[in-house]
């Protein structure tokens, strides 16, 4: 579905993504796992076109063709989206709005169904605004929400764990699980391995590039032994 | 003035200019059947002719033709709780024309209305609209104020709303202005609120500016009475060449006063040009006012966060500015 080839990015002079190459299957959960400053939102802000971010090289191809000069809005119409680290927020704009907005089959979708999947009471959020009054944490499961009500073929998912408390994040990942087995594929970029445990495969992230690929309790394992003991972040010949 | 000729729609009788107004009320996106029912308090105003005057008990509308408009008296008697809104109507159909309203409102002690004002100019080319209000809430009173503009796309208006507003103690003044629905034209928006003891002000004032569209805002709350609170919000997006200037003013003057200055303007073109300048004052050292100014172009996250769930950048970008003008 997912074919990211030789990707490469330079900002300033600075190499950000380096030969980074990925697959990912339809239906699989893919994971992405990296330390902090490895390049895992730069690699969801290439695949999506957001931020302004053009590969300095390679292809990002996406059933079959290449998507890398296409808008953000064509990628999300070809059925691609993302779930940012950071929901923006927006002023009057109400959380049923939204997910009506983001609904594939607009108007005909129960947008309270998809709040009750993230573990939020339709009754009190339906007619909120997505503003500054919705903590971190309701605003990231409301973001999962609009994502499930997308029901795309590609959601990226950065770091849908961060801000999200103990009790709900079995919902959440609940909901990933219950995404894909209605068909979406998922990029589930995260710095967490339990997180990555409902992933089909892990790739480990290191300066901009995956040094390798594996089922997850073997990934995890790889990153817990390798990676977050390593004195060396970002420099993966050590 | 031109000639009127009765009509009859749903077996109330309204003169031609009456369904006019009704028509071009319902074209800007209305419900024209608050202005049809005979039980909905209101009062339609075409220039300078009073077309229907239907009040409600509890409230009295008095009202004078004048020359250039009309001179209006709105009561709303001691301890009456109106309990659907009251609708009023200005508009002018003409392409050219001046229409002034005076406005004496008196909300007596523990009364209690929800007022919305439709101003309706939708062939506008040449026409001036004036309102000067005198306003007076009365001891724990609630008085809730909307007006929303309908402008046609001509742009050839003046608005010059003004508006003194005093609230006795325990009493409520909200009020929201919207301008958001055709070319903005020239605004010049200026109302001021005096807060008794414990008394609560709330102007809020929503704006889309496009073309030359020269947009002067001006709120301004005195916080005189202890335990006053103010909020003075205003929320403005401008496109093309369109200039705005808004100032919010606060003044805290008593004890335990609270108030706030809320002001966003967004940028949306590169020759729109917008300023913002609040002021905030304090007289009194337990009380607090505080400010926020945010001026810039339109959030390209929030606009990138729309095009990933499938929106082209124009309609993102619709959604943003009518959610901050909602």
């Amino acid at each position: 579905m997912l074919d990211v080839a030789k990707l490469e990015l330079t900002l300033n002079g600075k190499p950000i993504i380096n030969d980074l190459s990925l697959h990912v299957d339809k239906g699989e959960i893919h994971g992405i796992l990296g330390e902090n400053g490895t390049g895992k939102t730069t690699i969801a802000n290439l695949i999506m076109g957001t931020n302004n971010y053009k590969p300095t090289a390679g292809k990002i191809i996406f059933e079959g063709q290449d998507i890398s000069g296409l808008s953000v809005s064509e990628r999300a119409q070809k059925g691609i989206t993302l779930a940012w680290q950071e929901p923006a927020r927006v002023e009057g704009l109400t959380v049923r709005d939204y997910l009506r907005l983001s609904s594939r089959n607009g108007q005909a979708d129960q947008p309270e169904r998809f709040l009750l999947m993230v573990g939020l009471e339709p009754a009190q959020y339906m007619d909120r605004d997505i503003d500054a009054t919705l903590s971190g944490g309701e605003r990231k499961r409301i973001e999962m929400a609009s994502v499930l009500a997308m029901r795309p073929k590609l959601a990226i998912l950065d770091e849908p764990d961060s801000g999200i408390d103990i009790v709900a994040l079995p919902l959440l990942l609940n909901s990933i699980i219950e995404m894909n087995k209605q068909g979406s594929s998922v990029l589930l970029i995260t710095h967490s391995e339990r997180v990555t445990e409902i992933s089909h495969r892990v790739s480990i992230l290191c300066a901009g590039t995956i040094i390798r690929t594996g089922p997850p309790a073997e990934s995890s394992q790889w990153f817990k032994d390798n990676c977050q003991t390593c004195l060396h972040i970002n420099e993966p010949e050590h | 003035m031109s000639q009127s000729t009765e009509v009859n729609v749903v077996g109330y009788t309204v003169e031609k200019e009456y369904q006019g107004m009704i028509d071009a009320y319902e074209k800007a996106g209305g419900d024209k059947r608050v202005l049809q029912t005979k039980d909905v308090a209101k009062l339609v105003v075409h220039e300078n002719k009073v077309l229907a005057n239907d009040p409600i008990k509890g409230l009295k509308i008095e009202t004078k033709e004048t020359k250039s408009g009309v001179s209006v008296k709105l009561t709303v008697e001691e301890g009456a709780k109106i309990a659907r809104p009251v609708h009023l109507c200005f508009g002018l159909l003409p392409k050219e024309g001046l229409q002034e309203i005076i406005m004496k409102v008196d909300a007596q002690d523990n009364s209690q209305v929800s007022v919305i004002a439709h101003c309706i100019f939708p062939n506008a080319v040449k026409v001036i609209h004036k309102m000067d209000a005198d306003i007076e809430i009365g001891a724990n009173a609630r008085f809730d104020y909307k007006e929303t503009h309908y402008h046609g796309e001509d742009g050839g208006i003046e608005v010059i709303p003004k508006a003194k507003v005093k609230v006795n103690k325990g009493g409520i003044w909200q009020s929201t202005f919207a301008l958001s629905q055709g070319m903005v034209g020239k605004l010049d928006y200026d109302f001021e609120v005096f807060c008794q003891e414990k008394a609560i002000a709330e102007l809020t004032v929503k704006v889309y500016g496009k073309g030359t569209d020269d947009i002067k805002i001006m709120e301004k709350i005195h916080l005189n009475g202890a335990g006053a609170r103010g909020l003075a919000k205003s929320r403005v997006v401008l496109g093309d060449k369109a200039r705005a200037e808004v100032r919010g003013e606060t003044y805290g003057n008593a004890p335990y006063a609270r108030g706030h200055v809320d002001c966003i303007e967004l940028v949306n073109g590169t020759e729109a040009v917008a300023r913002a300048i609040p002021i905030v004052s304090v007289t009194n050292d337990k009380a607090k006012v505080t400010h926020e100014a945010a001026i810039g172009s339109i959030d390209r996250k929030q606009v990138e966060t729309l095009m990933a769930r499938g929106l082209d950048e124009d309609k993102a970008v619709d959604v943003i500015v009518k959610g901050i003008l909602r």
